[in-house]
């Protein structure tokens, strides 16, 4: 199905299931452990042997020699694979650092060999035993001294973009603002490691594994393993988080498979957390000039934000100028990205991968020039909102409701209630600050395909290769089949993740919910086309509801469609040009409490709101949950996360989960999420948006904002530690 | 080496290596796979298991460690056809997203409750001679040694606060 016009009513319209609060179908089996997760699938395919893998001790060198002796005469051992084995494995388009093969060692803890045993412990110990002669070579680690010459950063969005004069506009405004910031690396820290179990038949392999895009993921397993794609199924139907970080094959799964062909049976392969954090991808760090130009009245009449980061050859910047392009005002604008080289461990996508970690400074900045101006944060923003991209003034956004978020959540929030002036309110021993900051994320349309089935008693059944990372695929999918075709919820199954179904949109940058459900709807509108016709009915005038169809007052049960057999319709989702005439984001207002001890300056979270503009609500339920999870790894971006880089070994150095420090149940207060009642014609059937990655864009600068607005301490550098404010804390005594 | 233990009221008798733990006897030879391997040594919750009645991270505890010992797993407590009530309410409440946390979120969430019932302080507890009442801020400090990395905290807490019979 063409989508090429802004959607008319259609069937989702009537709301029987879509946009209800609906408890989740998977989750009696979530709760009860009963749900499948990659490592744990031991009823696919029988004598499973463990495999466990092993990495670079250093960043960047030249492997001599790996002695496998030890290991191949340990206990249990079956077989072992080494990177000296082959040569370098070719690699899909969208990784940069080479998953296997040769001598060449890129960064610290690239996989190296692989340990293939008859129990976990066998394979561990023999692991160990392996002995491997690198000659090292230097690297580069720290891209604070590459600042100054890092080159532009070419690749898939242009890394310079002027648009007027920034130069003399900055230059002549009567107020004008000049910061840096930066962004730590930080580590996606999904709670279950990448993990495959790989089974041969003949030149044929199966991936039970863990990944978000089950069609890149056969794509590049089939690349890295020089098979043809239809020699790979990939099944992937429960995932323990990804955050982007199983967006693209990863070692797991290839190690995995050569584990399996050299022993001659299946093998399963989880990478521990401790290398993981090395081995896999990273969000890259990040320092940002941020200029803001102003009249007095406060409106803004040139801005420029300029991002550097580093990755390995091959890799990109990461975007964090991307959302300054588009969410305020102003004449004259400047956004560029440099890129420096650094030896460190790939830098790829994490959660709202450029928007994350630049509204992080971007929205700092903003409410420094705010305070600058001597105006209401909350104003200054709703001063310069936009209805149109400001690049292109002709093309308007789909739907654009900032405004309206800023203002019901100031309300909501009670945000009068705030001091302007900074470390002016105490409760005791706390000294009590307010943040806000604006929330932005586009929303990407493209194409996604499902297949739908009517069985025996109307039993649906929709098969697509959409995955469900947490985000609540799995029931606003059903709820749409369910919606579409006049059933129960309960009268709809949904398989996801495997590569024998049609090939969806897959999970990642916010994107997942709304193509994979309007490409369902496809399917749907097909399906109820081909009942209609079996029931002998006018396809254009059937209705469906009840579990019937019915058009010129005849009637039937939706059942009675099957009765030669079931029926079977696939199609997909695709789109025209809507998405280059207009502009589709996703915005939403964050608002923040915090306490500060006024001795020990432990910060505590006190309230968290976010009021949300992303379309039509599939289901208010799950999306809640997107949205506070997204709040929650905000709140650990603002106080904790932090991969720690050794500058001179080249490696972070806290990778693992007590090291690398995530939000926990202690850290987060009761959270708040209001939706507008919004829909968006524009962008699919479903007249949804994302609203994931939403929820994290912004929050962690209302959090430092509300820091300073409780202590009067501007900590520019992420995350803030107390080791960066804690000597400029107001005098207590 | 031989263990014989009680999962989930069943007698098991296992030949185990001695490096195995409990969290991979669960997984590997029994195919318990509800408890969940995040980190495998204990700094994330996920393997949390009820033995003799206390909460522990199973990946922190040898298999051989539990000989005679009772073992209480996520499968133990409830089935998708019949719900303990603290798995029911995790599904209203949307108490979790990707699920792999979950296991252990609810093995503790119940232990929690137990302990406070049982009058066990914790760093929160206000007031060491009082009884400890099953609050916001008590909870959530029990449960910090459960990470979700989805975030599904603050619907953890009122998931806990229903069944306490609390305000979240
Ligand atoms: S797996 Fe045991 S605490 Fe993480
Ligand atoms: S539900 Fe995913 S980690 Fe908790």
């Amino acid at each position: 199905m063409k989508f090429d016009r802004p959607a008319g009513h259609n069937p989702i319209d009537q709301l029987r299931v879509v946009g209800k609060p609906t408890d989740r179908i998977e989750g009696r089996l979530k709760t009860t452990g009963t749900a499948p997760y990659a490592y744990e699938r031991h009823d696919v395919v029988p004598d499973q042997a463990y495999g466990f893998v092993v990495g670079s001790p250093v960043p960047k060198g030249h492997i001599e020699r790996i002695d496998i002796r030890g290991a191949k005469a340990s206990p249990g051992v079956i077989a072992v694979v080494t990177t000296l084995d082959m040569p370098r494995l070719e690699k899909g388009p969208m990784n940069a650092a080479y998953l296997f093969g040769g001598a060449e060692i890129q960064h610290y803890h690239q996989a190296i060999a692989i340990v293939v045993a008859n129990s976990f412990e066998q394979a561990r110990a023999a692991a160990s035993l392996i002995r491997v002669n690198i000659t090292g070579q230097s690297g580069q680690f720290d891209l604070s001294t590459q600042v100054a010459d890092a080159p532009l950063a070419h690749g898939k969005i242009p890394p310079l973009d002027r648009v007027g004069d920034f130069d003399s506009a900055f230059a002549t405004a009567p107020v004008t603002f000049d910061q840096t910031y930066t962004t730590p690396d930080q580590s996606h820290a999904m709670m279950e490691p990448h993990a495959t179990i790989a089974a041969w038949e003949g030149g044929k392999v199966t991936l039970w594994t863990s990944n978000q895009m089950i069609a890149w993921a056969r794509r590049d397993v089939a690349t890295a393993l020089k098979i043809p794609p239809e020699n790979v199924r990939v099944d992937s139907p429960y995932i323990g988080g990804g955050f982007g970080g199983k967006l693209f094959l990863r070692a797991d799964a290839v190690l995995a498979a050569l584990g399996a062909r050299a022993a001659g049976r299946p093998v399963k392969v989880a990478l521990t957390h401790p290398f993981l954090m090395n081995n896999t991808t990273h969000r890259a760090a990040t320092i940002q000039r941020i200029r803001i130009g102003a009249t007095r009245d406060g409106k803004i009449t040139a801005i420029a934000h300029e991002s550097t980061s580093g990755n390995l050859a091959g890799g990109g910047p990461e975007a964090a100028v991307s959302q300054t392009r588009l969410l305020y005002a102003g004449a004259n604008r400047l956004t560029s990205m440099r890129l420096a080289h650094l030896d460190l461990p790939e830098g790829s996508s994490m959660r709202a991968p450029g928007e994350a970690a630049g509204m992080m400074a971007l929205e700092i900045a903003m409410d420094e020039a705010a305070e600058q101006l001597g105006m209401d944060p909350v104003q200054f923003r709703i001063l310069n909102d936009t209805q149109v991209d400001p690049e292109k003034p002709d093309r308007q956004f789909s739907r654009r409701q900032l405004v309206k978020c800023l203002q019901l959540g100031a309300t909501h929030f009670g945000w009068n209630r705030r001091n302007s002036r900074p470390a002016a309110v105490r409760e005791g021993d706390w000294l009590i600050g307010m943040g806000v900051a604006a929330g932005f994320r586009n929303n990407l349309v493209t194409k996604s395909g499902a297949r739908v089935r009517l069985g025996d008693g109307g039993l649906v059944t929709v098969e697509t290769d959409m995955t469900d990372i947490g985000t609540g695929s799995y029931t606003i999918i059903a709820q749409t089949a369910a919606e579409m075709l006049g059933v129960e919820l309960g009268q709809v199954k949904v398989s996801l993740g495997d590569s024998d179904s049609p090939v969806s949109a897959g999970s990642g940058g916010q994107w997942g919910a709304n193509n994979a459900t309007a490409g369902v709807y496809a399917a749907c509108v097909k399906l109820r086309r081909t009942v209609a016709r079996k029931l002998g009915l006018d396809p254009d005038m059937a209705i469906f509801a009840g579990g019937h169809v019915q058009a010129g007052g005849r009637h039937f049960g939706l059942a009675d469609a099957t009765r030669d057999g079931e029926l079977v319709c696939e199609d997909a989702i695709e789109y025209g040009d809507l998405d280059k005439k207009y502009q589709q984001s996703t915005f939403a207002g964050h608002f923040v409490e915090v306490a500060v001890d006024a001795f020990t300056g432990e910060i505590r979270v006190r309230r968290m709101l976010a009021v949300c503009s992303a379309g039509r609500i599939l289901n208010p339920k799950s999306a809640r949950s997107q949205v506070i999870g997204a709040m929650t790894m905000g709140v650990g971006a603002a106080l904790m996360e932090e991969l720690a880089v050794d500058r001179s070994r080249g490696y972070f150095v806290n990778h693992d989960l007590a090291g690398y420090e995530v939000p926990v149940h202690a850290d987060i207060p009761h959270q708040d999420v209001i939706f507008l009642d919004e829909v968006d014609p524009i962008s699919s059937p479903m007249k949804a948006k994302g609203v994931g990655e939403l929820g994290l864009c912004g929050v962690s600068a209302a959090v430092a904002n509300a820091v300073y607005n409780a202590t009067g301490v501007r900590v520019r550098s992420y995350p803030i530690t107390l080791d960066k404010y804690l000597d400029h804390l107001p005098q207590v005594l | 080496m031989t263990v014989n233990f009680e999962v989930n009221g069943i007698a098991r008798s296992l030949t185990v290596d001695t490096r195995t733990t409990l969290l991979d006897a669960l997984r590997e030879h029994l195919q318990l796979t509800g408890t969940k391997k995040g980190c495998d040594h204990g700094q994330c919750g996920a393997c949390t298991v009820i033995a003799d009645g206390r909460r522990i991270n199973a990946c922190l505890s040898l298999a051989v460690m539990h000989e005679g010992r009772k073992v209480t797993t996520i499968e133990g407590l409830g089935t998708p056809d019949l719900l303990h009530p603290v798995q029911a309410a995790f599904i209203r409440h949307d108490g979790y997203q990707c699920g792999y946390c979950t296991p252990g979120q609810i093995c503790s969430a119940i232990a929690v409750l137990q302990e406070i019932r049982a009058g066990i302080p914790s760093h929160a507890t206000e007031d060491l001679m009082a009884r400890p009442q099953a609050t916001n801020m008590e909870m959530r400090e029990r449960m910090s040694g459960n990470i979700c990395r989805c975030g599904a905290y603050s619907n953890i807490a009122q998931a806990m606060a229903e069944v306490a019979g609390v305000k979240a």
